[in-house]
């Protein structure tokens, strides 16, 4: 077994064994918000770090699944046909979103995404009929999938765990595919890949898609630890930060958006109990992340631990 | 019939006060290729600014000059410690805009509290101008005719002026300006000013219809991005057809469908994309 093997074991085995050791509801919940965020972040770097394309509006997916599921479920549906309707309905407007963004690239495109997540959010908080504007919708229970009770915190970290799990493994065979590398080298070589006979637009279009998807799927997850969704959920403010997070912990790779989600999260929870300037503290860690860490933490720190090693290692040579 | 009277005075009060945000952000970002996304708190400072300096006993076209003034000079300190840093990152840029939005936005909350400040139209301009049995409210009318004066001026401050030839150069050809000796990097100072300046005046002028709230700056913004969308990044004709444009279907979408004001929004934006994605007068490939 390679090396990252031994790792991803002992990762898996760290994140299964959390509940065993925090008992505290309080911290296990916490833990089941990062997951979520994690996953938001990480379908978000789908675009943001394969794709080259900078999206200020992936609370909309968010938003899209968790407001449909709620509204499916009260119309009377069951909660499995409601949860495949939200990701169908939310994919579907992520299909056409980027359509629509796409039409731009660059600076146009994060407007576009931009102005469609603030519409999103605008629908949300305005047409009360439908969504009960600023007072949001109940979720009303969990669901039981495959007749597992979700309803206390470790079972529900688990099962959030669980579609994580599958959600990353998704990403990460992505990346590794194909159609990853046709992704990146749209991202980086657009005139080239076109030259060599590829579909970018179709490429990116894809990558919008599948990261819509998996945004959905983290609306859902939402929507179920919360049993309640407001339009505050879906603010660019959410979009902002889980841009954040995925920036902060460094787009290029796949760990990165999930230790930006663990830090964010992390951060917001702390400083909202000993203060209530969480804007002003999102806005100045956005300022000094952008100015003095544009690549983000994990591609700085195998940085410094590659400039580590490598005296070490002509030491050894010489 | 008065319904429609109001409603239409309504939209082109609206779409100047739009005017106003819009222009100096569409043509910040056709000169310096980013959008200032924090062009929405800039509208809130000015709207606060305006309420605080009347509510101290300052007359309201005191406000407005104190507004534009002041958040000029955030405007100014802005483009020149933070966005000057980060000259040459577009997607930086417009992150820092985004991060320092959420600053400003927090510092409101802190500063003005959570409660709106209202801003009562200057007290000679209240009473409606009536005409033909319709009464017309006197304000609007006013921020209407000052949202056209300021477009005529910025016509010819871009159209006549050496000033505004040197802009277009920038917006047109950047590395060229920059190789026949235009001082671009001080253009960019002044235009992101100018913009800031535009967008305070337009906060206080707004004030009395909006008030001043938190969450007025996420309530502008994509407006003025809707606006530059539809109308093309850089275009001054673009940013004044637009404004009227979103002004009239967002107020009439408002008083006719509240719920699908947004919707409303969002079909102009969608059909503009697919026909001409740069906006109908777009003279910047975004």
């Amino acid at each position: 077994m390679s090396r990252s093997w031994i790792w991803l074991v002992i990762a898996a085995i760290a994140l299964l064994a959390v509940p065993l050791v925090v008992r505290n509801e309080f911290y296990l919940n916490l833990a089941s918000q990062i997951l979520i965020y994690a996953l938001l972040a990480v379908s978000l770097n789908i675009l943001l770090g394969y794709g080259g394309m900078v999206s200020l509006g992936h609370a909309a997916f968010l938003g899209l699944a968790s407001y449909a599921a709620v509204l499916l479920l009260n119309a009377g549906l069951g909660h499995l046909a409601s949860a495949v309707l939200a990701l169908a309905f939310s994919t579907a407007c992520g299909a056409v979103f980027g359509m629509l963004a796409l039409r731009a690239s660059g600076i146009g495109f994060l407007m576009i995404t931009l102005a469609l997540g603030q519409i999103v959010w605008g629908i949300a908080y305005r047409a009360n009929t439908i969504t009960n504007g600023d007072n949001g919708l109940r979720y009303a229970e969990r669901p039981h999938p495959f007749g597992i009770d979700i309803n206390h915190a470790p079972h529900f970290y688990w099962f959030t765990l669980a579609v994580f799990a599958i959600a990353l493994f998704f990403i990460w065979r992505l990346s590794r595919s194909p159609f990853g590398a046709a992704l990146q080298g749209a991202r980086d070589q657009p005139r080239r890949m076109r030259m060599l006979g590829h579909n970018v637009w179709l490429i990116q279009w894809l990558a919008f898609v599948l990261a819509s998807f998996w945004g959905s799927v983290a609306g859902l997850l939402f929507v179920y630890y919360n049993l309640f969704i407001s339009p505050h959920a879906i603010s660019l403010q959410q979009s902002a930060e889980v841009l954040l997070m995925a920036i902060l912990g460094g787009a290029s790779t796949l760990t990165g958006p999930i230790l930006g989600a663990i830090i964010i999260t992390l951060v917001k929870n702390v400083a909202s109990t000993y203060i209530d300037r969480w804007n002003s503290l999102l806005g100045a860690i956005f300022v000094i992340v952008i100015m003095f860490m544009p690549f983000g933490i994990v591609p700085g720190v195998r940085q410094l631990w590659l400039r580590w090693r490598a005296p070490r290692k002509q030491a050894r040579a010489a | 019939m008065q319904f429609w009277i109001i409603q239409t005075l309504n939209s082109i009060a609206f779409g100047g006060l739009l005017f106003l945000l819009s222009s100096g952000f569409s043509l910040a970002f056709g000169l310096m290729r980013i959008p200032n996304l924090a062009h929405g708190a800039f509208f809130m400072l000015g709207a606060y600014f305006g309420a605080t300096v009347t509510y101290y006993g300052g007359n309201f076209w005191l406000a407005v000059l104190a507004a534009g003034l002041g958040v000029g000079i955030i405007g100014i300190l802005f483009e020149r410690f933070i966005l000057r840093r980060l000259a040459g990152n577009v997607q930086g840029q417009v992150l820092v805009t985004l991060g320092v939005s959420f600053i400003i936005a927090d510092l409101c909350l802190m500063i003005w509290t959570g409660d709106p400040w209202t801003l009562p139209a200057p007290s000679e301009l209240r009473p409606p101008i009536r005409f033909a049995g319709f009464a017309f409210p006197t304000f609007r009318l006013v921020v209407f005719v000052i949202a056209i004066v300021t477009a005529v001026g910025l016509y010819f401050l871009m159209d006549r002026t050496r000033l505004g030839a040197m802009i277009r150069a920038g917006v047109d050809d950047m590395e060229m300006a920059r190789g026949v000796g235009i001082p671009v990097s001080l253009l960019f100072t002044v235009v992101f000013c100018l913009g800031a300046v535009l967008a305070g005046i337009g906060g206080t002028l707004g004030a009395p219809s909006l008030n001043a709230y938190p969450g007025l700056d996420t309530d502008m913004l994509p407006l003025a991005l809707i606006v530059v969308i539809l109308g093309g990044a850089g275009s001054l004709l673009g940013a004044f057809i637009g404004s009227f444009a979103v002004g009239f279907l967002y107020n009439f979408g408002i008083a006719l469908f509240p719920d699908l004001a947004y919707f409303i929004l969002f079909l102009p934006m969608v059909l503009v994309l697919v026909l001409m994605p740069q906006g109908l007068f777009g003279r910047v490939p975004s």
